[in-house]
């Protein structure tokens, strides 16, 4: 055991200054596999705290929506309904919500128009005339607290609210379009029947309830559709996964591009090095050992290019806020999130993230490393 | 004690282009002495030397080494007989450019993986041995091709092995630097070691210490032929 | 679902190991076709400079698979989320009937992978290559195995639907189910606990024989057996009973929640000596049959001592970490069931 890892310290000290003999060739060849790691570990990462974000910001969303639908399509709720409802075992909590969409011409972008629910945290309901509106709005139209907007309402006449606060960073993701307002305000503004509510939600506190809770009220309320939260996780999951194994599918080109540029450095040796490994060989090295010798330059060349790779990209999503995707992603909306994601490591990205990058690359120089490994000793006497 | 039987090598067997390097050489060689092959270009003194080196597997016929026999040996095998019973020196020096000359020399025994210490040590005072010490530190190509062939033999010697096989080593040395080359390898047959040198060069096959020279002729000793 | 990143890698490694088997079962074949040790002509010192790029396809092909497996695992922990009733990596398995089937192959492929490169490590030390038939043709049979994981979890990659609902470890592993899982959750914990203290004293106990006697060119093939046994055992006491102590529940009788960072990593702690000593005890049992074979005799006790002694030290390992689960959990089960 001693002497097989001494061994490996020998071939390691020898592949390090083989490394460090031809910077060149190894410098194009790292910088290529590093920006190969960057991209596709930016990717993930990304997407993956985009997940993870909504996940969070689900997480304090309540369990169950009631949508009424009528002919298929989303309707106001009447407030009746909450009425009869009536009582559910596992329910906690239920109340009506008002919200919806208003299209600014002015900046021609969509805000989400919306009453705080009772119990939402650090802002309760805005006194009349007020309002507090997240950080897109407040960067596309310039407005500080103590600001007024001024929106032409449904019925044409303009409306002026006072920016009473500014919603947090932290939750920029989701509130970047959202407008606060009281539910007077909200009723006149949208001549929204008084009657009636957006949809109805309900907190049901065992999540093994949910289902039976679900249930009961497609029972009792048959026009109405109950959406649960855990299914929202569940698309968001599906859809954000599938997203990213899509941009992975693109850039399955140039991973390809990777393994044949790796496969051509590995395979096409200069006569200087091909005099080397063979002075190796006659000198008393065995294939064997110029096969580890060469596993272990890969190797050291792999976990460079990925921890720089994977390193670099860390900083590019958790304190640039990707700013590469920027230009990509901005076309989505005008009210482009200026996101921070929370930073994290994930195991499973690591081992995805190596099968497409360390793998590949290993894989396309088993047969280059092979020849070179098994030059005639007696090569150098001729 | 090494003994070759009716040994052949050809190159490209099975193709248009097959050529017969050695054609069926029977020998035996004595151990501790100086043995020089000599004949013209292109009679086989390299691929030889090869064979018996255990660097190349004859095409048919047997060499063995104190009994027990080389030629059937896979490469893996006659690899971990050759590191431990042969040296080389080469014509072309072959020393590993960018590496110091101490490096160089310690080359050989990587696959080994003898205790670091040791192997400088050995190393440094192989270098003593040969009048290298000074240049131990200093990258190979800035040495001079007599330097260079010393520091070749101090990387054949590091092993510690039998036997070694000079491939021309005066080729690329002038007069003076060849004398003095045979020098040192009389004084490695002073201290035991089998010596086997491929020239054609007279400085070498003519020296008073020479044991014993062999001659090549199209593949064959020259008596044979 | 076929389109998440870890999905794609998954089947893209399968089909990748598959294919450098191909490979490496082409070489093996001309080199069973036309090896000849005797002749000193090129062609045979082709095939022995090809038997190098077989051993490296081999090798690199094992590594990806156990990444694989392991990869498999984290992967079906976290699609968990978007199976409705699956909590954790078994409901992901079970949302599909091949779920199970592609990690048992992998298992598989991890064993055979394994005792293969202890084979050819041990040829590889006879100048002769006793083996080299053998051993090729062992490898020819190995490839099928490949080819049918990939096409085992591409179909289950394939076939998971998310509308599914699928049982987990709760109610699968409960002990009024049907189905192996049930049944292994449902032994009692008293004789399944028996069973790996039992198989475990017998796999140590046969070890140490065979360390012993390995030097006479003992058969190897009752310790393998034991290690076998001794795997078998372990895992369904995981299941019925030191899973139990982990998680603390008497009810909770998942085998992955246990890999979780909640619970310390011990899973990693039981698995990877468990895995590995049964690994190499099957690895002792193939090699212990060529000792007859007079260039063979030393490097098959060498190998036969050192694989043993590790298999033993990486056991004994298993059962302490597993006693050490059971005795400093707070779930007290004596009494309770018997
Ligand atoms: N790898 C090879 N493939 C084909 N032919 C070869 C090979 N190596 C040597 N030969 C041929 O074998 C013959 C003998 O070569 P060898 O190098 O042994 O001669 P030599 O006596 O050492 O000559 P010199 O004095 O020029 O070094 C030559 O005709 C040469 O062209
Ligand atoms: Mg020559």
């Amino acid at each position: 055991m001693r002497q097989f890892l001494r061994r490996q310290r020998y071939l390691i000290d020898y592949s390090l200054s083989a490394l460090a003999r031809r910077p060149g060739k190894h410098l194009a060849l790292l910088l290529v596999y590093t920006l190969v790691v960057f991209l596709l570990a930016s990717v993930m990462l990304f997407t993956q705290s985009l997940r993870r974000e909504a996940a969070l910001v689900l997480a304090q969303s309540p369990e169950i929506i009631l949508q009424r639908q009528i002919a298929g399509r989303h309707d106001l709720m009447p407030a009746e309904y909450l009425d009869r409802i009536g009582r559910i075992r596992g329910v906690s909590a239920k109340y009506g919500r008002l919200w919806g969409y208003f299209y600014d011409p002015a900046v021609r972008a969509n805000y989400t128009l919306m009453v705080p629910p009772p119990g939402s945290p650090a802002h309760g309901e805005p006194a009349p005339g007020d309002i507090v509106i997240g950080a897109g709005i407040a960067r596309t139209r310039g407005l500080e607290v103590g600001d007024y907007l001024s929106l032409r309402s449904a019925r044409g006449e303009p409306f002026a609210f006072r920016v009473a606060a500014l919603l947090p960073h932290s939750t920029e993701l989701v509130s970047t379009d959202l407008m606060l307002l009281g539910a007077d305000d909200f009723r006149r503004f949208f001549a929204f029947p008084a009657d009636r509510f957006t949809d109805i939600v309900l907190q049901v506190r065992n999540p093994r309830e949910v289902r039976k809770v679900a249930e009961k009220l497609s029972l009792a309320l048959p026009d109405t559709r109950p959406i649960l939260r855990e299914e929202i996780l569940r698309t968001y999951d599906a859809v954000f996964g599938w997203r990213q194994g899509l941009v992975f599918v693109l850039m399955g080109g140039m991973v390809l591009a990777f393994v044949i540029f790796a496969w051509d450095r590995a395979a096409g040796l200069s006569g200087e090095e091909r005099r080397e490994i063979g002075i190796l060989k006659s000198i008393g090295w065995e294939t064997g050992d110029v096969l580890r010798m060469k596993f272990w330059e890969g190797a050291i060349l792999s976990l460079t290019a990925f921890f720089l790779g994977y390193l670099l990209a860390y900083a590019h999503v958790f304190y640039l806020s990707a700013a590469l995707f920027e230009p990509v992603l901005k076309g989505w909306a005008v009210l482009y999130p200026d996101f921070r994601p929370i930073p994290f490591v994930d195991g499973i990205q690591v081992a995805t993230l190596f099968f497409f990058t360390v793998f590949p690359y290993t894989v396309a120089t088993i047969v280059p490393i092979w020849r070179t490994a098994v030059t005639d000793p007696d090569a150098v006497m001729r | 004690m090494i003994e070759l039987r009716d040994v052949k090598k050809v190159f490209n067997q099975g193709r248009g282009n097959a050529l017969w390097a050695v054609r069926g050489v029977t020998l035996d060689l004595e151990p501790r002495q100086v043995t020089v092959f000599t004949g013209p270009s292109g009679s086989g003194k390299t691929t030889l030397l090869s064979m018996i080196g255990a660097l190349s597997r004859p095409t048919s016929g047997r060499i063995s080494l104190d009994g027990t026999l080389l030629s059937n040996l896979p490469e893996r095998f006659m690899t971990q007989v050759r590191r431990r019973t042969f040296g080389f020196v080469f014509q072309r020096f072959n020393l590993i450019r960018g590496l110091t000359v101490l490096e160089n020399v310690m080359l050989p025994a990587y696959p080994l993986a003898p205790d670091y210490g040791d192997l400088r040590r050995r190393a440094r005072a192989l270098l003593a041995q040969f009048g290298m010490d000074a240049k131990a530190d200093d990258k190979v190509e800035w040495l001079s091709g007599g330097e260079a062939q010393r520091a070749a033999i101090c990387r054949a010697l590091i092993n510690a092995p039998l036997i070694l096989i000079a491939d021309e080593p005066t080729a690329n040395l002038d007069s003076a630097r060849s004398r003095e080359l045979i020098g040192l390898l009389g004084e490695l047959q002073d201290l035991g070691k089998t010596v086997l040198v491929a020239s054609h060069d007279p400085l070498v096959f003519e020296s008073a210490r020479v044991s014993r020279v062999v001659e090549l002729r199209d593949g064959l000793l020259a008596e044979d032929a | 679902m076929l389109l998440s990143p870890a999905v794609l890698a998954l089947n893209g490694v399968s089909f990748t190991v598959t294919l450098m088997l191909v490979l490496a079962a082409g070489f093996a074949l001309q080199v069973v076709r036309h090896w000849d040790l005797t002749s000193g002509s090129e062609r045979q010192l082709e095939l022995e400079r090809r038997t190098y790029l077989i051993a490296t396809l081999v090798t690199w092909s094992f590594a990806a698979a156990v990444v694989s497996l392991l990869l498999f695992v984290y992967n079906a922990e976290q699609m968990a989320t978007q199976f409705v009733g699956a909590m954790c990596a078994t409901g992901v398995l079970n949302a599909h009937p091949l779920g199970w089937p592609t990690l048992f192959l992998k298992i598989l492929i991890f064993f055979a992978g394994a005792a293969w490169l202890m084979l050819n490590r041990l040829d590889n030390q006879a100048p002769d290559y006793p083996l080299v038939r053998v051993k090729y043709w062992l490898l020819l049979g190995f490839l099928p195995l490949a080819a049918l994981e990939a096409g085992v979890q591409l179909g289950y990659f394939l076939g998971l639907d998310p509308d599914v609902i699928t049982s987990c470890c709760g109610s699968l592993f409960t002990a009024d189910g049907d189905g192996v899982a049930a049944t292994v959750a449902a032994l009692d914990p008293g004789w399944s606990l028996a069973a790996m203290y039992g198989l475990g004293l017998s796999v140590l106990g046969l070890g140490t024989v065979h360390g012993w006697r390995a030097r006479r060119g003992a058969s190897g093939v009752g310790f393998a057996l034991s290690g076998a046994l001794a795997f078998a055992a372990a895992l369904a006491a995981i299941v019925s009973c030191v899973a139990l102590y982990v998680y603390e529940h008497p009810h909770h009788h998942c085998p992955f929640c246990i890999l979780k960072g909640g619970h310390g990593f011990i899973g990693y702690w039981l698995y990877l000596p468990l895995f590995t000593a049964t690994a190499l005890s099957l690895g002792v049992g193939l090699i212990s049959g060529w000792g007859h074979i007079p260039s063979l005799t030393a490097a098959v006790q060498a190998d036969g001592q050192r694989f043993t002694a590790a298999a033993l030290a990486l056991f004994a390992l298993f059962y302490g970490v597993a006693t050490y689960a059971i005795l400093t959990s707070n779930l007290t089960m004596t009494g309770v069931w018997w």
